[in-house]
């Protein structure tokens, strides 16, 4: 069997004793600590926090299909609700409570004028399919983003349909194959290196494509040999994750690119990384051929708690014509909205077809043009410059007590790598992750990048101050020490937090993935 | 710059520390001819908050705002009343600005709003399970589809021509490129029952078939009995995925897990999430206990920790992608976590109660409007069942039409053209969509500007 | 009955032209708990050192390969209701699935157990 050992440890440790024997409390709370139960289990039933207007005398026209069984949704009224959902945010940890060093992630500060722009209601309260002279202000302001990721990134189109990172991956590829189709060139494989994104592959694969790992060398970069000997006219892209995931830059990025089109293929690039770049390099000088853009990364769209995301793709010229449906074109002084309709007519037969309903994240580009035109070309190059020196200020604070392996070859990017080497015996990166919980930090990126044993990936980003980069130094470095050290209150961490380590085995063996009132047995099938 | 907290004290301390003298020996590793020496041209530089929000503001108004007219528009994104404190709720921070809760112990918040929303969109469908979200309606359905092939083996789909064109269209994408057979056809503006292929679809599931694929209501508004369907495809080997762009819809007819599908999906948009110009929207996705380990997202579920306490988790996770690399059951990594959680707050307001009299009031508006176009000479409503949409046939190109009714400030519809532009036997079809947004001067206002865009 | 092994730590047991594959202690305890099993159903034609089966980890899933070719007679029923059973008992209880073998003499590819033994040792 091909074993993936990389996986964590997923059981709490046996040692689950209250950290201090302090008292429990009637309610299972502990002061601002608050326990809350599940909707269901409150008596909801007929209750609702919603007033209607009276409901007119009209005949049904349902055709008997009336629901008839009840539905089982308890309802809340707004009291009951705000306070439902103010217990469980408290449950959270978010950029706004502290420092996120979540590599590869970054979570940076979300300015909320972001979030007052998104809800203006001439962009929030517009319907997709109204007439197009009704929408120009929403277009022009979709085609300002993209002119900006355009310029940005020096390529030639953008698409901005996708709607997170791996369908703009999926988009990019698409491209690619439909590229490669109309001229005929049937090639069947991608190449990703191992320092690219777990996504890669997986979008390679769902194109279609065989997919071909090409390793990385000591220092963490692309080897470019390998890479050269295994191109051909079977390759049809390569997918290179740059600044990739061992928080370096590819030295070789322009070779690797001249390589890649000398042998008739193209180079995707992950544009996951962008933040550590954007203002300074633009990839468009490196060769690249599509990249996908995360809004919510490099342009700080809020994550909110795993979405929605938004995955733009810039497209060099050779790809530009084969950009998805819809798109919008400036027409003279007005903005249209290229569809099936139009698609031939305005010269782009060769679209590979349409990704998602409507035209893609809008709410997402009104909070990154927001964020754009805070910064201005000057501050995007800050951010770049702020965001590089704050993970080499990080790696440079922590490389003497843990294992940093590419340090000796140079400064690093937007983040910074560790390794779990020089743990106690029985001490992992899981550990030190739980016990930076405890310190009242969201942990690190964890076993990701693979070709590092127990990586622990950090990146500050450019939104800290130098106090809170000194205070998690400060803690990462005691936490690590008590790794080092073998303290085994390490391994009952976090004991400060809503929740113990969670069994994650039981949830997988025995999965109850919603809720069923105890007396009620479970469905039948 | 208001969001850049070093100062260059600071960063002249942390050089020194790095060891570097300047910043641009940090980017050495770029290569020298890709290296900007300034700011990116052709850019402008930074800017205030206020003249941030002037620009923006300036482009905002050059927008129809749906709330300030009389508003008839759905075809697959929905107007609907959104308490303040849906609103208010999502942006707290802990929320707005957590990542993906792979930290179950500081994140059991958007677990247990995931679960919860889990369990609210499992029983609305009528399944059994259903997952954290994805992406949206159109591509939940796609994903359906292809789930369908990993559980039957088989390739040939078959397209109601009842579902919404876009969610045809991006399964036509996706198929081009995965191997699926697509059978789709177009609708036809059948009075009684438009866009309603069901006899026809019986006849063409075989032991081919992977999966049908019916909308409900469909993109005309026609609501249908999905029992035969189902049973006929179960039959055969194959399974129902129904698709539901109008999650209130449900507040009054039956679910489409009560009548058999296999999976349904759907758009949750209607539900806390808001009109934005076409997203970020909610992909909702349920299906059988069965199927759980080959659904695609992401998945909360119980567990306890190590007091015993109950808690939550993402669970099922090596069926992701970073897991299982090029074996995953989907590239999708993200769901749409913060449109989940202003959905299930909305659920949580309206309760059950709730849902129902808002499902009752859009039926009545809808019912009124209808009624309001029939009496305008020349038009004919075409549904007979139908909940908050329905169709009716105009004299004229409806484009044409809905842009004439747009000048006299009344967003009076879709266009079949919009949606079929190729299709010109649909061409003078207009699907119109109301709410309990809409008032009884609204609907005057529609018939009056429609007798006049006729006239 | 002959017991034969593989570098990729599956086991085989041969009972004239049936075998039973499953994996091996050294292999479950690499793994951690494992939560699901995914064996293929009677009829399935596996092929020697081809995938054959998935096992999964609360993180990771990883594929099983069938030790020797031929026509699936029965998956291990038990596993699929308590997985955990792979992690107890991987070499008895908790085999994957049985099947009919096509090529005996692909058997000869393979490990005794002192082979694998010492193969694991190495490791």
């Amino acid at each position: 069997m091909s074993m993936n050992t990389q996986g964590r440890i997923s059981r709490p440790h046996p040692d689950n004793d209250a950290p201090d024997g302090a008292p429990a409390t009637f309610t299972g709370n502990r002061a601002l600590m608050l326990e809350e139960p599940l909707i269901f289990e409150r008596d909801g039933e007929g209750v609702t926090g919603v007033d209607f207007d009276e409901l007119p005398e009209v005949t049904s026209c349902l055709g008997g299909l009336e629901r008839r069984r009840p539905i089982g949704l308890p309802g809340l009224t707004e009291p009951e609700a705000v306070r439902h959902y103010t217990r469980l945010s408290r449950q959270n940890y978010g950029i706004d409570l502290g420092l996120f060093p979540l590599g590869s992630c970054t979570m940076k500060h979300n300015p909320r004028l972001n979030e007052r722009m998104a809800r203006l209601p001439g962009f929030a309260d517009v319907h997709p399919l109204q007439p197009i002279d009704t929408v120009q202000g929403a277009l022009a302001l979709i085609d300002l983003v993209g002119h900006w990721l355009v310029t940005l990134t020096g390529m030639h189109a953008v698409a901005m349909s996708p709607k997170a990172g791996a369908h703009g991956e999926l988009c990019g590829l698409l491209a690619i194959r439909a590229a490669l189709e109309a001229r005929g060139d049937a090639r069947s494989v991608v190449l990703v290196p191992e320092s690219a994104h777990g996504t890669n592959p997986a979008t390679a694969a769902f194109c279609g494509y065989a997919v071909e790992s090409i390793p990385a060398t000591q220092g963490g970069r692309v080897d470019l040999g390998a890479l050269k000997a295994r191109l051909g006219p079977d390759v049809a892209a390569v997918m290179i994750t740059n600044p990739n995931t061992c928080g370096l830059f590819e030295p070789d990025m322009i070779a690797i690119g001249e390589a890649v089109h000398t042998a008739g293929g193209l180079v995707y690039c992950d544009g996951a990384n962008f933040n550590a770049i954007v203002g300074r390099v633009r990839p468009g000088d490196l060769g690249v051929d599509a990249m996908h853009i995360n809004l919510h990364k490099t342009f700080s769209t809020p994550h909110g708690g795993g979405g929605p995301g938004s995955g733009p793709v810039v497209f060099s010229e050779a790809l530009a014509p084969f950009a998805p449906l819809p798109f919008v074109e400036k027409q003279g002084e007005r903005f249209v909205l290229v569809e099936e309709e139009t698609a031939a007519q305005a010269g782009h037969g060769g679209a590979f077809g349409r990704m998602t309903a409507f035209h893609g994240q809008m709410g997402m580009f009104t909070r990154a043009a927001a964020y754009m035109l805070s910064h201005g070309a000057d501050g995007l190059r800050q951010v770049a410059e702020d965001a590089v020196l704050s993970a080499n200020y990080v790696l440079r604070s922590l490389e003497d007590v843990l294992e940093a392996p590419f340090a000796g070859s140079g400064p690093c990017m937007h983040e910074a790598l560790f390794s779990d080497a020089g743990f106690a015996e029985g001490f992992s990166t899981l550990d030190v992750a739980k016990g930076l919980i405890d310190e009242g930090f969201h942990p690190m990126t964890m076993y990701f990048p693979l070709v590092v044993h127990g990586a622990m990936l950090i990146e500050p980003t450019e939104t800290e101050s130098k106090a809170a980069l000194d205070q998690f130094v400060g803690a990462l470095r005691s936490v690590a020490e008590r790794a080092k050290t073998g303290d085994s209150a390490l391994k009952a961490a976090p004991v400060y937090a809503p929740r113990r380590r969670l069994d994650e085995t039981l949830a997988a063996r025995k999965p109850v993935l919603t809720y069923r009132e105890p007396s009620l047995p479970a469905a039948a099938e | 710059m208001r969001y850049l907290p070093l100062t260059e004290a600071d960063r002249g301390f942390m050089l020194a520390r790095v060891g570097a003298s300047s910043v641009d020996e940090l980017f050495t590793d770029v290569p020298e001819a890709a290296r900007l020496a300034g700011p990116v041209e052709g850019l402008p530089c930074h800017a205030s908050e206020l003249a941030v929000e002037r620009q923006l503001s300036m482009l905002a108004r050059r927008n129809t705002v749906a709330g300030e007219v009389p508003f008839f528009l759905g075809c697959g994104a929905y107007r609907h009343h959104v308490p303040a404190s849906v609103d208010h709720l999502i942006q707290r921070g802990e929320f707005l600005t957590s990542y993906t809760p792979y930290q179950p112990e500081i994140a059991q918040g958007t677990l247990q709003a995931l679960f919860e929303f889990q369990t609210q969109v499992a029983r609305l469908y009528g399944c059994e399970v259903a997952n954290a979200s994805l992406y949206d309606g159109s591509t939940a359905c796609w994903e359906a589809i292809s789930m369908a092939r990993r559980i039957t083996r088989r390739k040939k789909v078959v397209l109601s021509a009842g579902l919404h064109p876009h969610y045809v269209e991006v399964a036509r994408t996706m198929a081009r490129f995965n191997g699926e057979k697509l059978e789709t056809a177009l609708p036809e503006l059948t009075p009684g029952a438009p866009g309603d292929d069901g006899a026809a679809l019986l006849d063409v599931i075989d032991s081919e078939t992977s999966c049908v694929v019916v909308q409900y209501p469909n993109i005309l508004g026609h609501v249908f009995d999905l029992g035969e369907l189902a049973a006929r495809a179960q039959s055969k080997g194959a399974l129902l995925i129904a698709v539901v762009t109008e999650p209130v819809a449900l507040g009054a007819l039956r679910s489409p897990g009560e009548m058999g599908a296999d999976i349904v999906v759907g758009e949750g948009q209607g539900l806390g999430v808001g009109l934005q110009f076409g997203g970020p929207y909610v992909g909702l996705f349920a299906t059988r206990e069965k199927y759980v380990r080959q659904m695609p997202g992401r998945l909360a579920g119980e567990t306890v920790d190590a007091e015993g306490k109950r808690g939550f988790v993402l669970t099922l996770s090596t069926r992701e992608q970073h897991i299982r690399r090029e074996k995953a059951t989907s590239n999708i990594c993200t769901n749409s976590g913060l449109c989940a959680l202003a959905f299930t707050i909305h659920l949580s307001l309206l309760g059950e109660a709730g849902l129902r009299k808002l499902a009752a009031l859009n039926h009545a508006r809808a019912v009124q409007t209808a009624e309001r176009l029939a009496r305008v000479p020349g038009v004919k409503l075409l549904n007979g069942p139908f909940f908050n949409e329905f169709t009716v046939r105009l004299p004229k190109d409806a484009r044409l039409v809905v842009r004439a009714m747009a000048e006299r400030g009344v967003l009076g519809g879709v266009s079949l053209g919009r949606l079929y532009p190729r299709a010109d036997g649909l061409a003078r079809g207009l699907v119109v969509t109301a709410s309990e947004t809409t008032t009884p001067e609204d609907v005057e206002a529609l018939g009056t500007a429609l007798e006049e865009a006729l006239a | 009955m002959p017991r034969y092994f593989t570098r990729e730590h599956e086991w085989i047991e041969v009972d004239g032209s049936t075998g039973t594959v499953g994996i091996t202690d050294y292999a479950q305890a690499q793994l951690g708990d494992i939560v699901f099993v995914e064996a293929p159903p009677a009829g399935t034609r596996v092929d020697q050192s081809k995938e054959a089966a998935v096992v999964e980890s609360v993180k990771a899933a990883s594929d099983v390969y069938a030790p020797a070719s031929g026509e699936v007679t029965e998956a291990n029923a038990a596993l699929e209701a308590e997985p955990a059973l792979a992690n107890s008992a991987p070499e008895t209880d908790g085999w994957f699935f049985r099947l009919t073998l096509s090529d005996p003499s692909e058997l000869e590819k393979l490990m005794d157990e002192d082979a694998y033994k010492s193969f694991c040792a190495s490791l």
